[in-house]
């Protein structure tokens, strides 16, 4: 077995052009790396230049999201062994605008994930000498799964409707609006409703699932947006029948 | 707007409506009468029987539901691929238009072609 | 949005365009495409269900000229293939559905495999109605 590897970089430096190029580097290769420790060996002992975005190295930070062979992954979470001894090719994540190198800009999702307002809000506020807000196992159960989302974004490289139409919420936003929507502490549904019931919310998706497919944390925000759909609908029909309301 | 706002959960709820009932019924029927019976693999049944199964009432209502609900599953779902898979978002009312406009006509042509087996 | 200013320090960032063929680069969005067009199968079986309704409306000789019909090689091709993707419809509609439909029962998550298994067993039911009510003497 070889004991190196090739890695095939995107690279975009818009001091000096305009299209992506690529650059090869070999790399050492053993069982145990992953393409991350790939990019850090180009970028200690090869290439100074190349930029990208790492942090924890676990798989918790969610900041080193690139396209490995054409898939959206956590570069800190995908080992050089299952490509080898193929070219990996290492790629900025799609639909979204590359800002150098391996580096895209999520400040679109930034500003959606404000829209849809992720923290607890009350109608009724218990005063603090009452105590804390309880929640039982089963009701955090409700949402938790909702709540190990990472914002690696790579469920929006994933989703075709983001890349079509980038005024889509998108899979993480509308997952962690369940998440609040879901927790028993909340009480502010239907705050949310607004944005999530428009045509760039829920109804623009149309159930491709890959999102759920590539999330390295399980989130299924697919599963989120169907649901969502589902107990919407219910309302909105609700509503229509019953316009005089049914509290 | 906030009619459109309102039609779209609607709209939603009759595309899985459609979506559930043919899956249920349609993979059975089309074997039958699209495959088994053209071909003889199975007797087609005969006029008499398959007249006064039409014409149950029960039936009526069922294959309505069906057609309906049918027609509006592929109206939703085909305005969205034809949206998002072809990109024509200029085109978005027209298409609109075009799909669930066709639902409707149809839905009528329906409910005109079983009332009139379950009257004759 | 004003439109952002390029200098020294923010350099222009590079747009790469969606494909119109951006169904075709995957396996799993041409599986999606052809699960949304199936949809049009589910249209023309209503088309066909009509024009068999017609057929019976105006009388056994009608009934019978719409089965020779039924088996020309055109129509029939079109109906198997119409026949495929409904099951392929009806196949991806069961098994999503409990990611969409989750149901608590005493307390506790109906797990997704239920929700499917009853889907299915609803469909079988369903098939076994309809056949044994059309294939009958």
């Amino acid at each position: 077995m070889k004991d190196r590897i090739t890695l095939q970089v995107a690279r975009y430096r818009p001091e000096k052009e305009s299209e992506t190029t690529f650059e090869e580097y070999e790399v050492p290769y053993t069982k145990d790396w992953v393409v991350l420790d790939g990019l850090n060996y180009v970028k200690d002992r090869v290439d100074g230049t190349l930029a990208y975005r790492w942090s924890c190295r676990m798989g918790i930070c969610g900041s080193c999201g690139m396209m490995v062979n054409g898939e959206p992954k956590l570069t800190c979470a995908t080992f050089l062994s299952d490509y080898a001894p193929a070219t990996v090719r290492v790629e900025p994540l799609t639909n979204f605008p590359v800002i150098r190198d391996l580096i895209v800009d999520i400040g679109d999702f930034m500003r959606k994930l404000v829209t849809i307002k992720p923290w607890i809000m009350r109608q009724f506020e218990k005063p603090i000498s009452e105590g804390e807000y309880r929640q039982t196992p089963q009701e955090m159960d409700e949402y938790k799964q909702f709540s190990m989302c990472i914002n690696c974004m790579l469920c929006y490289a994933a989703c075709p409707i983001y890349g079509l139409d980038p005024k889509f919420i998108g899979p993480a936003a509308i997952a962690l609006a369940q998440r609040y929507n879901l927790d028993s502490r909340d009480q502010a549904s239907s705050e949310r409703n607004e944005i999530l019931s428009s045509h760039e919310g829920i109804w623009g998706c149309t159930f491709v699932g890959e999102c759920t497919k590539v999330c390295p944390k399980h989130v299924d925000p697919a599963g989120a947006i169907q649901r969502y759909k589902l107990s919407a609908a219910l309302d909105s029909l609700k509503s229509f029948l019953m316009p005089w309301g049914t509290s | 707007m906030v009619v459109k706002r309102q039609l779209e959960p609607l709209l939603w709820l009759l595309f899985s409506a459609g979506g559930v009932f043919a899956a249920l019924l349609m993979p059975s029927l089309l074997l039958l009468f699209g495959f088994a019976y053209p071909l003889g693999v199975v007797a087609p049944p005969s006029y008499e029987h398959l007249r006064a199964v039409l014409s149950h009432p029960l039936t009526l209502v069922v294959l309505f539901v069906l057609c309906t609900s049918s027609l509006f599953h592929w109206a939703h779902r085909f305005r969205y691929t034809l949206y998002d898979g072809l990109q024509i978002k200029h085109l978005n009312e027209v298409i609109r238009l075009t799909c669930y406009g066709g639902a409707i006509i149809g839905s009528a042509a329906a409910a005109f072609l079983l009332l009139r087996l379950g009257l004759s | 949005m004003e439109t952002p200013i390029y200098t020294e320090y923010h350099p222009r960032w590079l747009r790469r365009r969606v494909s119109t063929y951006w169904w075709m680069q995957r396996r799993s969005y041409f599986a999606f495409i052809v699960r949304e067009l199936s949809s049009l199968s589910v249209a023309w079986f209503v088309v066909y269900l009509l024009m068999l309704v017609n057929a019976v409306t105006h009388g056994e000789a009608s009934y019978r000229t719409f089965l020779e019909w039924s088996a020309h090689p055109r129509v029939l091709l079109l109906n198997v293939a119409s026949l495929f993707l409904v099951v392929f419809h009806a196949v991806t509609w069961f098994s999503l559905a409990p990611q969409a439909i989750v149901v608590h029962f005493g307390g506790r998550r109906v797990p997704g495999s239920m929700i499917a298994a009853s889907n299915y067993g609803a469909w079988i039911v369903a098939s076994a109605v309809v056949i044994w009510i059309l294939v009958r003497a």
